[in-house]
This record gives structure tokens, sequence and C-alpha cells, in this order.
């Protein structure tokens, strides 16, 4: 019988076990060091290893140097903020691509492109524009973003009757297009510059209350992602399978659902629409520690926050301070996607058979 | 032989109203046994395999599954290339916590299964790479390891070669006999109905169809009614053992028919 062979147990070679956990770590180790660069570079002038010693008197208790105050005040209230904002956003659009993709079954599908960006972006413009508070501009901002993502996935199934993955692109383009039309609207008759600013995505005027107002969101909705990434493996066979080996693929389809659209709306109500991140990193990660969510998504998680990290850095310490970050996302991820695309040309996800 | 597997008792699908795929069915299938479903295309073998399956809600009649299923869809394609363990770890799903990760205990199950069918050294490869024979027996693992008491296969040596045909249908018959699990399988080929199912459904359309053992319903005249061309049934011995097998007569006529023809006009 089926227990006696589980119970006779044939080892699983230590080596697959193990398999891959050292590239996550590695990554995550980077991702501090980075959190610690980041503190260290910005426009104020201040030498990098000066900022290095001031961050490092910050966190060591027993420090005796005795600093500028306005330099500290740089690296203590200026800088944290606008850095934890940054690897924040990247963390959620890394989980919520990774999600994305395993659970439409399709390595195109990203936050963009499903519609949940516009609606967001449209519920946060709207506002925004009528001047309301940021726990509102939030809150509007994710009803939308989840409303939007509701209606690509009604719009899909009501075409075909399943989700397939052109499909589910074919109705995340049109709710985009709808809501970024209401956008527009919104813009023409509210603010436009306030709007537009805002929209293009940065990190400029990072304070704690949206680092609040992005953490809470990214890390519960975060949490929820990671008990259930293994799942995501289950949802990525198809509807049919999946519900056959005991999934209640509607119901944990729907939280996915749920959870994305509250991360990105969160990350879009503070910080814009940062393009392509939530393309890009899922794709690097699989080529890092391969397609089992298990590893996948924390990779995900930490190589989406490396990456949005080291732009907004590029942002700050460069002469051209005003370039946003959502168009260096745009201008750095295109070229990646292609290059991404050339790569894996024959194997993976691109196969035909 | 104690309640039947599956039992469906005046089963019907209509996609449209008043358009009936199929109309008071009527069937069990007993625990343990070997069950074919044989239909030409557009009989809805597909539709009443969702139905079993619970995808799809009968638009009339009854339906009672008791165990656990496991399904073994037709051609398996996955879109991120997962490693053959990880394929068969998702068998697992109803043994692991909504919030939790398999555990070390799923992971050796699943190992002891892939080595069962012969499979354990690919544990590490990608899905992808092997061949539909190989994929179908790793689906098989996986089907094992859920611990199903129910399999269902569509069409399960439709994309095979020859010899891993006769491999799946050794297994299939080695999984209902020596695990005692049910197995209820789609096919195009009377032969392989013929040749491992117990009883066997054939689907005629409307509210038409042949229910009983294998060898009664794959009768030639069945078979003709099915599918509208002549079917032989055919018995002969190899190695001492009687053997019985159905061969489709080819409408247009053979290459022997052919070639005595040609000699006939060229005597003349």
């Amino acid at each position: 019988m089926t227990t006696a062979t589980a119970d006779r147990g044939i080892a699983v070679p230590s080596a697959l076990r193990k398999q891959g956990w050292t590239v996550p770590i590695l990554v995550g180790l980077a991702l501090l060091s980075a959190i610690f660069a980041s503190l260290c570079v910005g426009a104020y002038p201040m030498s990098f290893w000066h900022s290095a010693k001031l961050v490092l008197h910050l966190v060591w208790p027993f420090s005796t140097y005795n600093p500028d105050l306005k330099e500290l005040t740089v690296v203590k209230i200026i800088r944290p903020p606008r850095v934890l904002l940054a690897t924040l956003a990247g963390m959620g659009l890394g989980m919520s691509g990774t999600a994305l993709q395993g659970m439409f079954r399709n390595p195109l599908v990203s936050p963009d492109i499903v519609g949940v960006t516009s609606g967001a972006a449209f519920g946060a413009a709207l506002a925004i524009s009528l001047d309301w508070s940021p726990a509102v501009i939030m809150a509007l901002g994710c009803c939308t973003g989840m409303m939007a993502m509701a209606c690509t996935f009604s719009l899909a199934k009501m075409a075909r009757g399943s989700n397939d993955g052109v499909v589910v692109i074919l109705s995340g383009v049109f709710i985009g297009a709808f809501f970024l039309a209401l956008l527009g609207l919104v813009e023409f008759w509210g603010n436009p510059f306030r709007i537009s600013h805002w929209i293009i995505g940065s990190f400029v005027n990072a304070d704690w209350t949206k680092v609040w107002t992005i953490a809470i969101p990214t890390l519960i909705g975060g949490c929820v992602l990671m008990t259930l990434r293994w799942r995501l493996n289950l949802l990525s066979l198809g509807d049919l399978d999946a519900q056959s080996l005991g999934i209640n693929v509607g119901l944990l389809r729907w939280t996915i659902i749920a959870v994305v659209s509250v991360i990105v709306a969160s990350q879009v109500a503070v910080s814009g629409v940062i393009a392509l991140v939530g393309l890009v990193v899922p794709h690097c990660a699989r080529m890092l520690v391969g397609p089992d969510h298990r590893r996948l998504l924390p990779t995900a998680a930490l190589i989406g926050a490396l990456f949005v990290l080291a732009l907004d850095d590029l942002n700050r310490s460069s002469v051209y301070a005003a370039l946003p970050v959502g168009a260096l996302s745009a201008m750095v991820g295109t070229p990646v996607v292609c290059l991404l695309l050339w790569k894996s040309r024959g194997r993976g996800w691109t196969r035909n058979s | 032989m104690g309640d039947p597997a599956i039992r469906f008792h005046d089963l019907g699908h209509a996609y449209k109203p008043g358009h009936w795929i199929f109309q008071n069915y009527s069937a069990a299938v007993e625990r343990s046994s070997i069950f074919a479903l044989l239909g030409p295309n557009g009989a809805g073998k597909t539709t009443l395999l969702k139905i079993l399956l619970g995808a799809l809600k009968a638009t009339a009649g009854t339906i009672e599954v008791s165990g656990r299923t496991a399904f073994v869809p037709q051609l398996f394609q996955v879109t991120f290339d997962y490693s053959v363990l990880d394929m068969v770890l998702m068998g697992r799903a109803r043994n692991v916590g909504v919030f939790s990760q398999p555990s070390a205990r799923d992971e050796e199950a699943a190992m002891a299964s892939l080595d069962r069918f012969g499979m354990a050294h690919y544990a590490r490869d990608p899905f992808h790479e092997l061949s539909g024979g190989e994929r179908q027996l790793v689906i098989f693992a996986r089907a094992l390891v859920s611990e199903a008491e129910i399999l269902i296969l569509d069409e399960p040596t439709s994309a095979l070669d020859l010899k891993n045909q006769l491999v799946v249908l050794d297994w299939i018959t080695r999984l209902s006999h020596e695990d005692g699990l049910t197995v209820l399988f789609t096919t195009h080929h009377p032969h392989h109905a013929l040749a491992v199912a117990d009883t066997a459904l054939l689907m005629l359309g409307g509210s038409r169809f042949d229910q009983g053992p294998a060898r009664d319903v794959l009768s030639e005249e069945n078979l003709h009614a099915l599918y509208g061309v002549n079917i032989k049934h055919l018995s002969f011995e190899h190695q001492g053992e009687q053997h019985e097998t159905l061969v489709p007569v080819l409408p247009y006529g053979t290459r022997a028919r052919n070639e005595a023809a040609n000699e006939r006009s060229r005597a003349e």
C-alpha cells in the first residue's frame, strides 16, 4: 500500500534538500550590505567613508565619536526612511510579480500588466487631487487596485471560462487602459503637475508615515504569501490538476489576488508607479534558484529590494538627482527583459512543446 | 465487493440548455477494478471526467465518489521547469497544511514513490526534459504519493510510443491488483480497454450508452455502433497463453488488397 512505501523511506539526497539555499542567503547578505551602503550615499556633500563612520556610530552603542549634528541628521533622520521605503517597495514588487506569474502560469504577467498598478494609481491620484490624507490615499489606492485586478480576472474568466494566460494579459491591457483613462481625467481636472510628478515613481519626500504606510501591508501580505509559497507551485499546474490534488483553487487564487493588490496598492500610494520591477525580478530570481516557489519567492523579495534600492541610490548619488526611480526602472528593466528573453530561448518557459 | 468506489445515476450534462452531451447515464465502478471509458471525439468523455473530479457540476443526476481521487492529465505540460521531485511532492498537497511547507517526511514519501516506478535517479532532473512515458510515470508516482484510492486518467496512452503505451497499461494493471487502486481511464484504443479493463462504458451519444464487463461490451457490433467502422475481435495463443485483441478494418482497403487488385488488372 501507499503508506507502506511511504514508511520504507528512501533518503532524499541531502544536497537536494539544501539545494539552492546558498543563493538566497548570499542575496540576503548582499541586501544587508546594500542597505548599509545606501545610508552612506546621497546628495549631501559628505564622503562615503565619513557617512559609514556615522552609521557605525549610530548602531554601535559604546561609540565615543562626537559627530556634527547636521551630518548626523542626514544619516539618522533623512536617509533611513528613504532607504527603507525603497527596500520595502522592491520587496513587495518582487513578491507580487512572482506570485502573479506563478498563479497565472504565465511569465509575462506582472502587477503593471494585470491592471492593478493603473487601478491603484487612479485611486491614489483621485485622493491626491482631492487633498485627502495619506491614509485615505493609500486606502483608496488599495480599493481601486483590487477592483482593477478583480475586473481583469473576471473579464478573462468571462471570455474563456478559464484563466488562460494570453486572455488574462489581454484583459489586463483593456482594464489597465480604462483605469489609465480615468487617471487622465483626474489629472485633467485636478493638479496635473503634482499628480504626474507622483505617478512617475520616486522616493523623494520619504518620511516615516510613508514607511509605515508601505511597511504594514507589505510585511503582513509578504508573510501570507510566504506561507502560501509552496501552494503557488500547485496553482501553477493549472486549475483542473490543482483541484484534483485537493486545492481549493478559487479561494487560494482570490486570497493571492487580494494580498497582491494590497501590497502593490500600498507601494503605488507612497511612491508612484515603478515599472517593470514586478516583471524582471522574478525572472532574475528564477535564473538563480530555479522555479520552485519555496525558494523563488524569498529570493525574488530580496532581489526586488536590492534592485529598487540600487536604482534609488543611483538616483540620489547622481548629479541629475531629479531623475525619478520609476523612469530609471523602466529604462533599466526593458533591456534586462530583452536580454532574458534572448538568453532563455529554447528552454524553460519559452518552450512550445 | 462492498460499496462501489464511484456510482452515478441518471447523469447528464448540457453546456447549453437543451443541448445534452450525454443524458441518463448510470454506472458503478467497483473498488480495485479497472474501468474504461470509450467514445468518439465530442462524446463527452472529458466532460464526464471533469464531473467525476468535481471540477464541473452535472446538469442532471447524482454522483457519488467515495475515496480520494488523483488525476493524470492527457499530456502533462508545465509552464515552469520544476524538478521531478518537486512534481511528485505536489501530490502531498492534502497532507500538508494550508499555511505550511512539505516536510522531510513528505519528501521521503515522494522519493519512495518515485523509486517504486524506477524513477528515483531522475529526482533532480527537470520534469520537462523527460520523455512522454517517463513523465506519465512521474505523474503516476505523484498520484500514489497522494494516497489516492481512485485514479482517473485521461487518455493515458495517447501521446506515447508503442513500448511506453504497454508500460503504462502494465502499471494500470499493477496499481489496481497490487495497490488495490480503482482506476478509471478514457481511451481511443478499444484493444487497450479489452486488455486491461474489467468494466467498460461506451458513450454512444445522447442517452445511449453500453455498460458492463469489458469483454461483453467491447463486441464487434457495439464498437461498430460506437465508431462507425468495422472492428474485428481476434483470439490467438502466445507462449501457451490465450490472448484476445481488437483490430480495426481499414475502410479503403489494405496494401494486400490493393496489390491483389493490381495483380488482377495486370493478368487481364
